[in-house]
């Protein structure tokens, strides 16, 4: 790659196809990405599209690594926290890759192809250092690490009508994929398409895993898109993806998760497998457990009129700063104005009162549960 | 045209309508289209002083935040609080949601803005990159 192509606005395959439809681009992470879509009524609409019916996200800038070989198992369980090691074929687990000092190299949906054989789905923002993360930290196992991130259009179908719109365009019988299984099938007349039951939306839905030439790619989102009329599908941005996974509490790299956060304070221990005798990351992660928490991440509302946002401090009941937001939005489904933050522990029970600085003044905001929306589970 | 002549526009977008002494102020339509779905709106006090060019307030979409400037200085004088309860208004007709009425202080001070036709042009080249 020479530095120009480097430098350069990447686009998805779908680029063309979102432009003509009038989708408002922003660049993301380097890459030129449909914010929303003012034919699909904007980010509120198409966020409750995908509460209520089903959304459309062309997902492409994601990453893609593949780990295959007889110790394909063996590289996956040094570098990520998950215990991979009981991942049936066929079955994806959240899970996270780690730098020794148990902080986040980014998050991860790990994939179990066949016998020796995964795919980790990866962040668009940290493909490259992923990519040489991974490679660098398995050479000493006998598997073949290749990036397959340039071969697949991904497509996210998500709702609770995303089922039975993806229903329509597969032979496959998709009530046996359960919430976190995938399967291979027949997709819009194409062959053998990985067709994953995940999501980032916190509802029910699949990633679809398309063939990356521009032919393709667009003749399939226009098919799921027609096919989707009947449950009042809409093509969604990047606006509505990020307030979606806000209201799931599901983290974001760079947010929530980065390179300085460990596991613990990301309260995300039910993915980290302390019982797995090694992985990287996790020496660190023991004596951070044994020093106990100086952050914790905590879901807020606000009390009065203001949105807290990404990177406003957060100040205790008398105003004294004591933390920060990492992301912060008006909630379109649950209308309320909610945030994630890291704040000391001894400030983090449920209903404990602080504030958001918002244009130099505090404004009062309760801690409560997350996630802040769950779906009725049916899979 | 979209932008009503007898309205006065700045390069931050807001547009002002004058009335002998008096001015309502509102953001335009472009404005509002650039900043997607609005769900916040944060206007002065009816008393507050108003300085031209300094923020005023502040509007909020989905996915941003952005400052209200003053086209003109004045005295808020009546301020459009049901925009606080529906700042949806200002999607659906941004040329009649007003947010806060002034007290001009100077009158003189608007012929400094641009006309519906200078800020047409000014917004199809800063829209046309």
């Amino acid at each position: 790659m020479t530095t120009a192509e480097a430098a350069a606005v990447r686009k998805t395959a779908l680029n063309a196809v979102h432009r003509q439809m009038g989708a408002k681009m922003v660049e993301f992470n380097g890459w030129d990405m449909p914010v929303e879509y003012p034919s699909s009524g904007g980010i509120i609409a198409e966020h409750n599209a995908v509460r209520t019916g089903v959304g459309i996200f062309d997902v492409s800038h994601m990453g893609d690594i593949r780990l295959t070989g007889p110790q394909a198992l063996d590289a996956v369980q040094h570098i990520s926290m998950n215990d991979a090691a009981r991942l049936a074929i066929g079955q994806a687990q959240y899970s996270a890759m780690l730098y020794p000092q148990g902080t986040f190299v980014d998050d991860v949906i790990v994939h179990r192809l066949g016998e020796d054989d995964y795919l980790l789905v990866i962040n668009a923002g940290t493909r490259e250092k992923d990519f040489d993360w991974v490679r660098n930290n398995t050479r000493q196992f006998d598997c073949r690490v290749e990036s397959l991130s340039d071969d697949f259009t991904q497509i996210a179908v998500q709702g609770p009508k995303a089922a039975s719109l993806v229903q329509k365009l597969t032979d496959v019988d998709l009530s046996a994929v359960k919430f976190y299984w995938f399967t291979h099938g027949s997709l819009c007349g194409l062959k053998n398409i990985l067709l994953a039951r995940t999501g980032y939306t916190a509802e029910d839905g699949f990633e679809l895993y398309v063939p990356s030439d521009a032919a393709t790619s667009a003749r399939i989102w226009n098919e799921i898109l027609q096919a989707g009329k009947e449950f009042g599908a809409v093509a969604c941005g990047l606006g509505s993806r990020n307030t979606l996974r806000l209201e799931g509490r599901l983290p974001l790299y760079g947010h929530e998760i980065s390179d300085t956060i460990n596991v613990w304070e990301a309260g995300l221990d039910r993915f980290c497998k302390m019982e797995k005798p090694q992985f990287i990351g996790r020496t660190a992660l023991e004596e951070a457990r044994a020093k106990g928490l100086l952050r914790t991440l905590i879901g807020l509302e606000m009390m009065e009129r203001g949105i807290a946002r990404d990177g406003y401090k957060v100040q205790d009941e008398g105003g004294r700063e004591i933390g920060y937001v990492t992301s912060g939005s008006y909630a379109p489904f649950l209308k309320k104005n909610i945030a994630l933050a890291y704040v000391p522990p001894q400030f983090a029970a449920l209903g404990s009162h602080i504030k958001v600085e918002i244009r130099n003044q505090g404004v009062n905001a309760v801690v409560v549960p997350t996630p802040f929306y769950k779906r009725q589970k049916k899979n | 045209m979209p932008y009503p002549s007898d309205f006065k526009y700045t390069k931050e977008h807001e547009w002002i309508k004058a009335e002998g002494k008096y001015a309502t102020i509102g953001i335009t339509t472009y404005a509002q289209d650039s900043l997607g779905d609005i769900v916040f709106v944060d206007l002065p006090k009816v008393g507050a002083e108003l300085t031209v060019g300094k923020v005023f307030g502040s509007v909020e979409s989905v996915k941003a935040v952005s400052d209200l400037y003053a086209p003109a200085s004045g005295t808020v004088k009546e301020v459009n609080t049901a925009l606080t309860t529906a700042p949806e208004k200002i999607n659906q007709d941004a040329h009649a949601a007003w947010m806060v009425k002034l007290e001009l202080k100077d009158p003189g001070e608007l012929n400094a803005l641009l006309s519906a036709a200078d800020y047409e042009k000014f917004v199809s080249e800063e829209g046309g990159h």
